[in-house]
């Protein structure tokens, strides 16, 4: 009898599931991103890019409306893993926009993967983010290519030959990033001399800066996150540690300048976009609608969180609008060839989806970022 | 290593570790009083860094009253949170008084997100804190060199509280026996509320020094500190408040030179400090200058 009774029930919700899933006018998306925690600002900036570009583009083929479904995963593993559960268990999502770093991505990634669910994200530059998986994509670049536009420009154009690297052991971002730098760095010649660890919660660095001190590099490359690059700077310059920093894409937040202060004076980095250097006429339209809305520049990550909702909304257009199945979603997404968005020309590799993509460089200078070059694959 | 950077080295250490004392003396107050570990204690330090992040960067007052106003406020709210959360389980179990005190802690947590969101707020820092000594390439951070004295001044006050005055005799008469003190007149909630309001002021004072340290706040931020303030009080002895103040010196110094002198284990500093603890209490379980738990004394 009890077996009964649960498999009617079973029945009637399918029933029921089924007949509101085709009443409904809208396109369900997941997004899960950091809204709180110490990389909130970074999600925080997408989600302004997506809601914008959402405003932009609101409707698909088919008059259905894409319907964003936001979870905060307070930039913890987790919290990302359970997000990403929820959205495909509980609310029957299509596509899932997420996360922001690498190792939150890679802990939700393997969910979405047995689920075949899309899964994009617009700023997890990790290899092994999408690496062996069908339905995790990106709409950025990654770090093998970051790390070298960054030891290219250390050692060829600042001609500095003597390198020090700080990695944040509990960051897959991190990590990647330092290791792809180290080994383009050794390539053309320079030298390691100083390798720090530390972790995402520290806020005391004055043990590595004492050895760094010690050790005396001529630059000191920290591949981490704002809070930790503002903290680190402030310390280092407190105990006369004067050597120039430079960052990955992780450094880009507002909250870098308010927290570094001084310290971050003349702090360079690789990113994704610069909003002077925008080309394409979406970015042109997406910028000055983004000044209107917010009384700000869009950074990379509103750029980005930008792109991987047009990146989804073009794939979703492809796969036939309203009648999309997450499978034809995730053929179209990874088939997106040349598409013209906010950070630049997007083409996604069907084998790897990962983007091809050039990097900018960027500095900060009077409490300001300011534009230094391009650099193309 | 040179001489320089192990000198270097020591002056972090004994720097941080005066912050976790500072914090750890709360932990101890409570608990030598009540029998209360009060896991709200690392986010109460996180409350004394907003109120005075908010009198300062938005509403412009001069530095020093906007620290004193908050630790005042964080006191209050010391008092407070004990009347509401705690008072009504004096007499149960202490694991139901152990869970309210994770609920309040949630509570904060979240209440300060939402008051001022996630995104870490960067902490005005007086000059007065900002610049550095150098003496014969060891350098010494201001605010390095004032927060020890700060601590070892309030040590100072709070030992003569207890030993000197009235109110002392009372706390450390309720840490014996509370029912007995009760039936010799004394205000024994007045006294406890006493307690939270010191050990609440003191965190604060903690977390201020705290975040001018390290100036990124984020409303998450009283979590790891106050875990290792805690690790402090248990290591110093719990319920003793000198023994918190050395606690955290140890903490404080054992966790730079872990990363001194082995910089690949840098990223497993916080596991140091606990494996640290749990091995001290093998040995000792009252902690280094603790006494026999159920006879708490200061």
């Amino acid at each position: 009898m009890k077996r009964l009774l649960s498999s009617l029930v079973a029945v009637l919700v399918a029933v029921s599931f089924l007949a509101s899933a085709s009443l409904a006018k809208e396109i369900k998306v997941g997004v899960v991103w950091p809204m709180t925690g110490l990389i909130a600002a970074f999600g925080q900036s997408a989600w302004k890019g997506a809601k914008l570009a959402q405003s932009m583009e609101p409707t698909v083929k088919g008059g259905c409306k894409i319907h964003l479904i936001l979870l905060d995963n307070k930039g913890m593993k987790v919290e990302t893993a359970n997000a990403v559960s929820k959205l495909i268990t509980e609310n029957h999502v299509k596509a899932i926009i997420g996360a922001i770093s690498s190792s939150n991505t890679l802990a939700g990634a393997p969910i979405a993967e047995k689920n075949h669910i899309p899964m994009l994200t617009s700023s997890a530059t990790n290899p092994l983010v999408t690496k062996g998986k069908k339905y995790i994509s990106r709409v950025c670049f990654i770090d093998p290519f970051q790390g070298e536009v960054a030891a290219r420009y250390i050692y060829n154009t600042l001609h500095l030959k003597k390198a020090a690297v700080m990695i944040e052991k509990d960051q897959d971002y991190s990590i990647g990033l330092a290791h792809a730098f180290m080994k383009a760095f050794k390539k053309l010649g320079g030298k390691i001399v100083a390798i720090e660890f530390f972790q995402s919660t520290d806020q005391d660095y004055s043990a590595q800066v004492a050895d760094l001190k010690n050790k005396n590099p001529q630059i000191i490359y920290m591949p981490s996150y704002y809070q930790e690059i503002s903290l680190f700077a402030r310390q280092a310059r407190q105990y006369g540690l004067n050597q120039p920093i430079m960052a990955g894409d992780g450094a880009e937040a507002d909250a870098l300048l308010k927290i570094g202060g001084k310290a971050v004076n003349g702090l360079t980095f690789t990113t994704h976009y610069d909003v002077h250097a925008a080309a394409t006429p979406l970015a042109k339209k997406f910028i000055a609608l983004f000044r209107k809305k917010y009384h700000e520049d869009p950074d990379a990550m509103a750029a980005l969180g930008a792109d991987a909702y047009f990146v989804l909304a073009n794939a979703i257009n492809k796969a036939g609008g309203c009648k999309a199945t997450p499978d034809k979603i995730n053929y179209w997404i990874r088939h997106t060839k040349n598409f013209k968005g906010v950070t630049g020309v997007i083409t996604i590799n069907p084998k790897t989806g990962n983007a091809i993509k050039s990097a900018v460089i960027r500095k900060v200078e009077n409490g300001k970022f300011v534009y230094v070059t391009t650099v193309n694959p | 290593m040179n001489s320089t950077v192990i000198l270097q080295q020591l002056v972090n250490g004994i720097s941080l570790g005066s912050l976790y004392g500072l914090v750890a003396i709360g932990y101890t107050m409570v608990y030598g009083v009540i029998r209360l570990i009060n896991f709200a204690h690392g986010d109460i330090m996180m409350v004394g860094m907003y109120f005075a992040f908010t009198g300062v960067a938005m509403m412009f007052m001069p530095w020093w009253a906007a620290f004193l106003l908050s630790m005042i406020a964080t006191a209050l709210l010391g008092v407070i949170i004990d009347r509401i959360a705690y008072k009504p389980l004096r007499n149960a179990s202490r694991i139901s008084a152990l869970i309210t005190a994770i609920g309040v802690s949630f509570f904060l947590e979240n209440l300060f997100l939402v008051v001022y969101g996630g995104v870490p707020k960067a902490f005005p820092v007086p000059s007065v804190f900002g610049g550095a000594i150098n003496i014969h390439g060891v350098i010494f951070p201001n605010i390095a060199i004032i927060t020890p004295i700060v601590a070892m001044i309030f040590l100072g006050i709070l030992l003569v509280l207890l030993h000197k005055t009235k109110y002392g005799m009372a706390m450390r008469a309720l840490s014996l026996d509370m029912e007995t003190v009760r039936i010799m007149g004394v205000n024994v909630d007045l006294i406890i509320s006493l307690v939270f309001a010191i050990g609440s002021f003191l965190a604060a004072l903690g977390g201020i020094f705290w975040a001018m340290r390290y100036p990124a706040i984020n409303p998450l931020i009283g979590i790891m500190p106050g875990l290792k303030a805690f690790a402090a009080a248990v290591l110093g002895g719990i319920g003793s408040v000198a023994g918190a103040a050395v606690g955290g010196f140890i903490i404080g110094i054992s966790e730079i030179l872990i990363v001194a002198l082995f910089p690949a284990l840098a990223g497993y500093k916080d596991a140091f400090a606990f494996l640290f603890l749990i091995f001290v209490l093998l040995f000792k379980p009252t902690g280094i200058m603790g006494e026999d738990l159920e006879r708490g004394r200061f």
